[in-house]
């Protein structure tokens, strides 16, 4: 299955859609597909100081729980409130109504450690 | 079925390697007929005296009415031979029951959620405060020095392995918790959770003020209530009322036998901004593929077998048996009933606090009002005033010099509303004997 | 009897003011006893007749499936008959009513089935001494991890924080071992589905603290190089913890203390016939070797003989004229694990079954487990995939694999159709490592008859499916419900009655 084009992943399941110095996080269609229902997901504060690939959160569905290891650093400007009250949505749109939070990126040379779309397809072929 | 198998005797079956293999005889009981076991215990039960005696014991297991309509149903073989209700379509019965306790624990802390119990009141404690620390990412809490020793003990215990700081927060001289050091103790934003008991272990009714639980939410304290006699949620404000956002406490109270300590049935109860902290099971009402009513045991993926080292708690288990009893006592006793015992314990205890301190010599050792037990000032020790007590047959208490150094003059005597008149005149001429012969003795 | 059609409402929306019992005789009002301000305004809760309360209840049990009823071949949850005798013991008022504080000389009795019980546990299972304080498996194994975490502590080797797990280890054992701050290092099994010592040797090492292990493991098979594993851990300087899930495998027949192991818990709950209540209350007694007694939680059993002197014993001995006191005060114990001593009510059923078996009995109680597993296995080979196929010890694993290649029909659908059948459901999905699991224990009380009947049965089901896989998929149909919509119930909360009234608010 192709990935979306023009954002970067991670070994973890994330993808990043670079904006500037603004990044937008979110788990992959192949994540929401593996844990299934997703019925909860806790995402860090706004204003909260991330550290590149940290443990921040969790999601959650009916039968998995899978942390939320953030692929990029930087402070948390923005959060997806709808995703609270209807987490289904990270199921129904995970590469766009269903994004988690958007971070303000201390350091932009760290996305370098991302993968390409291309990468990240042959990643999942492989598990 | 050997053959069946294709081996030759039970021995091949059960094989082991020569090194395990036994090399003496097992040292175990001799093997009884049912009538000789029956025969056995009733020794066991001789040799336990305590029945004999009139008692005032409490502390944190307390000696209630049970109707017998509460044995009558729980000992119901569906109930009592079940297993944990991870199969819903079978499990209806026991997963609805389990709502109602839920519903209960609830309604009568005044929080939005309880799960579906735990080992008992200091077990629940310590999860509660890995809740707390947990939501806060904070390393201490600060537990009033009037909470139930047992439980700070266990809280210790938990403490250990969590590499927690505990403090602790004097009581006062009329038995409340001391809050006047809590701004400054709470400033310094360190403690994951503030934890007070009510009644504490000296019977006082100590719930926090609304003005202090406000100061520590403030300061991202979570402010956790303990109850160890359940039986007070029938009465006093509730928990939430003065500003508790978890609450534990022990529910032996409701429909279910001392037993010397066990099975109790703990209860954690919180606000819903803990929900998902919260340790445990939890059982949810939903819907089957026909929109018909189901329960079922829901929020699993925060649990130890599914989120293993990760998970809220390693707990696994629950007092569901337990719990069982006490929701059907609670549906048999009612809100009247429930009001009535409550109202027995307080007015039985004000009895004997009366009766006994009436007897010279002897105070109440704090001013502020009690629920069901009470401690009392004794002329010399306590300890030889309850031996003294043993003799003439009656249990008079906890010696508090077990637990507080500066109280080893005091006794916590409890009364509910199984203690007659006759029960507390007796203790007071008893009393009235000790304490002629500690004058004598003087 | 099928269960019944009616509805059962919640006993919140059944009462009404004016229906209360007459428990008690009525009390004065609250006010008159306390100052306003801590009296709670209102308490809504139903009133119910006891009429009322018995129907409500007894309709409950009737939609609740229990080893009373049906046959449970729940994979490592020992669901064997619980003997009347046990509860009977358990309901004797002198034992029931016997309140914690009591002093020690009024409690003698209940203090020697507390001795007896340790002692024998002690001798079945080769350890020094047993602590009968947690209140459950998980808690006991907390208990045993605090333990080791307090002796390496002492033996200053506190930087001993890893606990290595195998893959087909509890969920439970990880979770433990989190909570006292060690790190978990899970091991994968072999192709035979044992750990292998040599894989084993290459990661334990210098910070080792504890190898967590169940005999036989969750697979149903016995770790027949456990010698060899148990030395590769103590070479390390590390403690052999013995999970006893399934002792009901080998109880009597060979114990984990000959196997090395140094620290154990038993389920009271599983392996000696105690009623498991709906999921608690267990009881978790943990039991160690000889250098790590003096750090097992308080109180400690003592006893001693008529002349005061410390009474001794290997295992076992008959009470009668022996002396008992609850001791607090035990230096370097971990501390005490919960509010009152132990789940007393257990520890007589549990020593009441001991007595009802004897050492005899015991042995051949767990060859009996061991004979209707392998039985049930040899019953059903041919119809689903069985991935370790070799003689396995009190329960086994199927798979449903092949199956669900052929047909859809998952392992989830067989244990469903098995409801309607009236058996309940095997352990589905777990351990882990096998996919499609199906994990069976049908225990030592089931007759060949039963056990015909379910192998029957499940064949049936089986041979339905691969017809027509819908006869499965569907199930159950004969249930008070059928499948639950469990992501309704995790996505909207509802956890508990509201007043109507309230609800909009």
């Amino acid at each position: 299955m192709a990935q979306p084009a023009g954002l970067l992943y991670s070994k973890e399941h994330e993808w990043v859609k670079l904006d500037g110095d603004v990044a937008t996080v979110g788990i992959t269609d192949y994540a929401q597909a593996s844990l299934g229902d997703i019925v909860y997901v806790e995402l860090p504060r706004l204003g909260a100081t991330l550290e590149q690939f940290n443990s921040i959160g969790v999601v959650e569905s009916v039968k998995a729980v899978s942390d939320i290891f953030t692929p990029v650093g930087g402070e948390v400007i923005a959060i997806n409130d709808a995703i609270e009250s209807d987490p289904a949505l990270v199921n129904r749109e995970p590469f766009g109504g269903g994004w988690f939070y958007k971070v303000k990126l201390g350091d932009v040379s760290q996305t370098g450690e991302l993968m390409s779309p291309e990468q990240y397809d042959r990643l999942i072929s492989e598990t | 079925m050997l053959q069946a198998i294709g081996v030759a005797s039970l021995d091949e079956l059960v094989r082991v390697p020569a090194a395990l293999t036994l090399r003496s005889p097992l040292a175990v009981t001799p093997q009884l007929s049912e009538s000789e076991i029956a025969d056995r215990f009733a020794q066991f039960a001789a040799r336990t005296t305590a029945g004999g005696y009139t008692s005032f014991l409490g502390a944190g297991a307390y000696r209630h009415y049970i109707p017998p309509v509460v044995g009558a149903l729980a000992m119901r073989g569906e109930f009592l031979t079940a297993y944990t209700p991870y199969q819903a379509e079978v499990s209806q019965g026991y997963l609805q029951a389990t709502y109602e306790w839920q519903s209960y624990i609830a309604l009568l802390t005044g929080l939005d959620v309880a799960n579906a119990s735990v080992y008992d009141g200091a077990t629940a404690l310590a999860e509660a405060v890995i809740m707390a620390v947990n939501a806060s990412g904070r390393k201490a809490v600060l537990v009033s020095r009037a909470v139930h020793p047992n439980y700070r003990a266990v809280l210790r215990t938990y403490a250990e392995g969590l590499e927690l700081t505990v403090d602790e927060l004097p009581y006062r001289a009329d038995g409340r918790t001391e809050t006047a050091s809590l701004d400054a103790a709470l400033a310094d934003q360190r403690y994951a959770a503030l934890v007070v008991q009510t009644p504490n272990i000296f019977g006082v009714i100590d719930p926090l003020t609304s003005a202090d639980s406000a100061r520590a939410a403030a300061n991202g304290t979570v402010v956790i209530g303990v109850v160890a006699e359940a039986l007070s949620l029938a009465a006093l404000s509730t928990p939430a009322s003065w500003g508790a956002r978890i609450c534990v406490g022990e529910a032996q109270s409701f429909g279910n036998a001392v037993a010397y300590g066990g099975p109790h049935v703990g209860f954690i109860a919180a606000g819903n901004e803990h929900l998902r902290r919260m340790p445990g099971r939890l059982v949810g009402k939903s819907v089957d593929a026909e929109g018909r009513i189901a329960y079922v045991l829901t929020l699993q993926a925060r649990e130890q077998h599914i989120r293993r080292e990760k998970a809220t708690s390693n707990i696994c288990t629950n007092q569901a048996h337990c719990a069982l009893c006490a929701t059907i006592y609670l549906a048999a006793m009612g809100k009247t009933g429930l009001r009535d015992c409550a109202a027995l314990n307080l007015a039985r205890t004000r009895e004997l606090r009366d009766a006994v301190t009436a007897v010279d010599g002897f105070s109440a050792r704090f001013a502020a009002p009690v629920f069901n037990e009470v401690a009392i000032r004794v002329p010399g020790r306590a300890s030889d005033v309850l031996r003294a007590l043993e003799d003439r047959a009656i249990l008079g208490g906890l010696d508090l010099g077990r637990f507080y150094p500066e109280l080893v003059d005091t006794l916590l005597m409890t009364a509910t509303e199984l203690t007659t008149s006759a029960d507390i005149a007796r203790l007071a001429g008893a009393l009235a004997e000790v304490e002629t012969r500690a004058a004598a003795r003087i | 009897m099928p269960p019944p059609a009616f509805d059962t409402p919640l006993i919140f929306e059944c009462g009404q003011d004016g229906r209360a019992n007459c428990y008690l005789p009525r009390g004065p009002q609250l006010e008159t006893l306390l100052p306003g301000d801590l009296v709670r305004d209102e308490l809504p809760l139903p009133d119910n007749s006891e009429l009322d309360v018995v129907r409500h209840f007894t309709r409950l049990s009737h939609k609740t499936f229990g080893i009373d009823t049906v046959f449970y071949p729940l994979g490592s949850c020992t669901m064997k008959y619980n003997p009347r005798i046990n509860d009977a013991m358990a309901n004797l008022p002198a034992l029931r009513d016997l309140h914690p504080f009591a002093p020690d000389h009024a409690a003698q009795g209940a203090l020697a089935v507390m001795w007896e019980l340790e002692r024998a546990l002690a001798s079945l299972f080769g350890m020094a001494a047993f602590s009968l304080n947690p209140a459950a498996g998980a808690h006991a194994e907390l208990t045993a991890l605090l333990i080791a975490k307090a002796y390496f502590a002492k033996r200053g080797e506190a930087h001993r924080n890893v606990v290595i797990v195998p893959d087909t280890a509890h969920g439970t054992n990880p979770a433990s071992a989190a909570m006292v701050g060690f790190r978990v290092l899970s091991l994968k099994s072999d192709a035979r589905g044992r750990v292998d010592p040599a894989a084993l040797a290459a990661v334990a090492g210098p910070d080792t603290a504890v190898c967590m292990m169940t005999n036989p493991n969750t697979l149903g098979l016995f770790e027949d190089r456990i010698g060899e594993v148990s030395d590769v851990i103590h070479r390390a300087g590390a403690l052999m913890y013995y999970d006893g899930a399934n002792a009901n495998a080998l109880m009597g027949n060979t114990r984990p203390g000959d196997m090395g192991f140094d620290l154990m818990h038993l389920n009271l709950h599983k392996t000696f016939s105690i009623p498991h209540g709906g999921g608690g209350a267990g009881a978790g007694p943990v039991g160690v070797a000889p250098a790590l007694v003096p750090y097992l939680p308080v109180p400690v059993v003592r006893a001693y003989e008529a002349d005061g002197s410390p009474a001794a014993a290997d295992g076992w001995r008959d009470s009668t004229g022996l002396r008992f006191a609850l001791d607090f005060t035990a230096p370097d114990a971990v501390g005490t694990m919960r509010s009152f001593w132990s789940n007393f009510a257990h520890m007589v059923r549990a020593l009441a079954y001991i007595y009802a078996n004897g050492a005899e009995g015991l042995i051949l109680t767990s060859q009996l487990a061991v004979l209707n597993a392998n039985y049930i296995r040899v019953g059903i080979a041919d119809v689903v995939d069985i991935p370790y196929p070799e003689i396995n010890r009190h329960e086994f694993v199927a798979s449903a694999q092949s199956l669900k290649r052929d047909t859809g029909v998952r392992a989830l659908d067989l244990g469903k159709a098995l409801l309607d059948r009236g058996y309940h459901a095997p352990t589905v999905y777990f351990p882990l490592i096998v996919p499609e699991c199906l994990m069976i224990e049908p225990t030592e009380t089931e007759s060949k008859e039963t056990l015909d009947a379910f192998i029957a049965a499940f064949r049936e089901i089986v041979a339905a499916a691969r017809i027509d896989p819908e006869s499965a998929l569907g199930t159950p149909r004969t249930t008070p419900v059928g499948r639950i919509d469990e992501t309704r119930a995790a996505r909207q909360p509802d956890l508990r009655w509201r007043a109507p009234s309230t609800e909009s608010g």
